[in-house]
């Protein structure tokens, strides 16, 4: 019994001193959305030896990948992540609406709305294209699989309804539009939950003739399976999904990370951070970095939210919050 | 020899109910011979075999990754802090709903034993809402400066709360069995109260709590939804084992999560094996009925 009282002890012991692993100044947490996994393995080695260079400090970055909408949530209830780094403007903006974890005006603290680079939804067909894939008409027609994740849960999927909408928007006009989504989710035989999970559905269960995700994904996924495998299609228009990224600042002020977070933000902006992102297919604003992978980035005209759907605001309001268009249509799903 | 032979005939008529003739239990045998190759021994066998696809190297590598290293530790230490803290709990609850009469007592047992009939999402959302920022207690808990959800505290008590049933559920049924007859004789012979649980009742009942306990390790080490919700799963800081594998999986890294899946069923083997062993060698286990509570 003594020696169970010792373990009891010391198991009280580790879990008293588990608030003192709290992070040290040298220490991030990235907190990311589901399919930026590789990219940030790649841009935190690269970051830590510039800080080190420059500072002399070494830098740990820790990272927590998951659905960028429930990564949120969990910041929201203590989960201190010093940096964000999403796939969705709403899902940032939350923390300073619901929690005040950042300023209102958080958008402009970096260039380009904070988005260090973008990315579109783009198609991933089978080796050969057996279906003729090639614009967002071709996946409504009878006999198409369609994969792409859960418009509800994954705010990947809603840019793929954006890019679906605006095309036939633009094409058909505003009354033919609802009908052309409703037509394109009759085609998805299963709506998984975040990107990651929709990519295994298509590649290794084999399901569906055409995978949307970012073209980030997309392109990765050709060149892990191989190219005799599957082919990349950018559609002639998409949408433009930015990647926004900021401070948090409530923790980071905690942590005393401010100053290392910034940097590392900043980073993502520099020509070493952008050349990593573009090589990781993600499209960037550096004019020398673009130039020079080319003929990754096919020609697309990209559709922003702010001239398509009138800024988030009111895209939330008529498509997105719940009871809003996408409710519907989605609904008779 | 009539007699034998009626009786011998009796006990076949015993064991072989109206129907149940032998082509009926070959079938019936067949079919779970086959359900259980499908379903346990199928699975069992392809996370064996995948681990070891690309190589026995391969294989210890995926275990030496650092990532998978820290997740077993992580697991290990929620282990010894969650398993303790619930024998302590088992023996406390069990004690009480057995050695004493007193109102509200069914309804004690039957909350010990809610987390068997609760989905662990629910667990884990549930501490959110107690122990989260925005939580019931959570600004008091941050401005105390303490830590609890997305750390170790919060995987700690998710686990717990998981597992709470797993060494009462194990003693009720033998304590009842056994009485207060020992204790009392123990009192009355000038024993003090601890003196009469540690000489009297521990040792009557330790069989059982071991038992107990291996099936709580066993569950809590495997445990992913609750945990999975509170964890934040930070790489190399918050991932259990059951979370690193998931993680593996979606990284495309397949020998990797099968690597690491391969630990948590050979815990889970290994538990099989010592209570397999425990209710051959403890004369406790095998006496105590399988009574319900209350009886």
């Amino acid at each position: 019994m003594n020696r169970f009282i010792i373990a009891l002890a010391a198991g009280l012991g580790i879990l008293a001193t588990a608030p003192a692993q709290a992070q040290t100044p040298n220490t991030l947490l990235n907190v990311s959305y589901d399919i930026s996994r590789e990219l940030y393995a790649e841009i935190n080695v690269a970051f830590a030896k510039q800080w080190k260079a420059k500072t002399g400090q070494d830098v740990t970055i820790n990272q927590s990948h998951n659905g960028s909408s429930r990564q949120a949530r969990s910041i929201l209830e203590g989960l201190e992540a010093d940096v964000v780094t999403f796939n969705q403007v709403t899902d940032v903006q939350v923390l300073y609406d619901r929690g005040k974890l950042i300023p209102a005006d958080w958008a402009k603290r970096l260039p380009n709305n904070s988005s260090p680079y973008y990315s579109l939804p783009a198609f991933l067909v089978r080796a050969g294209n057996p279906k003729g894939i090639k614009d967002w008409d071709d996946l409504v027609k009878p006999g198409v699989q369609v994969i792409f994740p859960n418009p509800k849960t994954s705010g990947n999927a809603r840019y793929t309804y954006l890019a679906a909408y605006a095309f036939a928007k633009n094409k058909y006009g505003a009354d033919k539009a609802d009908d052309f989504i409703k037509k394109l989710f009759a085609n998805v035989p299963v709506f998984d939950t975040g990107g990651r999970a929709a990519t295994t559905t298509f590649v290794e269960r084999g399901t569906g003739d055409v995978l949307i995700t970012f073209e980030a994904e997309t392109s990765s996924i050709r060149d892990l399976a191989g190219k005799d495998k599957y082919e990349v299609v950018v559609p002639p228009t998409s949408v433009l999904a930015e990647f926004p990224v900021t401070v948090v600042d409530k923790y980071a002020d905690k942590h005393g990370t401010k100053a290392l977070a910034t940097a590392y933000l900043e980073f993502l902006y520099s020509p070493e951070g952008q050349d990593i992102e573009a090589k990781g297919y993600n499209r960037v604003t550096d004019k020398t970095v673009m130039a020079k992978y080319k003929d990754k980035f096919p020609e697309v005209k990209l559709y922003r939210v702010e001239d398509e759907f009138g800024g988030w605001d009111k895209l939330n309001a008529e498509h997105l919050n719940p009871g809003a268009k996408l409710d519907t249509l989605f609904g008779g799903k | 020899m009539p007699r034998p032979t009626s009786e011998r005939a009796h006990t076949e008529w015993m064991v072989t109910p109206v129907g149940a003739g032998p082509v009926t239990r070959r079938v019936v045998l067949g079919i779970v011979a086959i359900l259980t190759l499908l379903f346990l021994i199928a699975p069992l066998a392809l996370i064996f075999s995948s681990a070891l696809s690309q190589g026995i190297g391969t294989f210890f590598n995926s275990l030496t990754e650092p990532g998978t290293q820290h997740a077993i530790l992580l697991t290990v230490t929620t282990a010894l802090i969650a398993v303790p803290i619930n024998i302590v709990f088992g023996l406390a609850a069990a004690w009480t709903v057995t050695k004493f009469v007193f109102p509200g007592r069914t309804l004690l047992i039957s909350l010990i034993e809610l987390p068997y009939s609760i989905s662990p999402i629910v667990a884990g959302v549930a501490y959110i809402f107690v122990y989260g920022s925005q939580g019931l207690f959570g600004p008091l808990i941050e401005a105390m400066g303490i830590k609890v959800m997305f750390a170790l505290p919060a995987i700690v008590l998710a686990s717990m709360f998981v597992t709470a049933p797993f060494v009462a559920r194990e003693l009720i049924p033998l304590m009842q069995v056994q009485g207060t007859d020992e204790e009392e004789a123990a009192v009355t012979l000038g024993a003090s109260g601890f003196a009469t649980f540690m000489r009297v009742t521990l040792p009557n009942v330790r069989w059982a709590v071991l038992y107990g306990a291996i099936l709580c390790n066993a569950r809590v080490m495997g445990e992913f939804g609750a945990v999975s919700v509170v964890s934040g799963n930070i790489r190399g800081q918050t991932t259990t084992l059951p979370l690193q594998i998931e993680l593996l999986y979606q990284d495309y890294n397949v020998a990797g999560a099968f690597a690491a899946a391969t630990v948590l069923t050979a815990v889970a083997l290994l538990t099989i094996v010592i209570k397999v062993v425990l209710e051959r060698i403890s004369p406790d286990h095998a006496q105590a009925p399988a009574r319900p509570p209350g009886h």
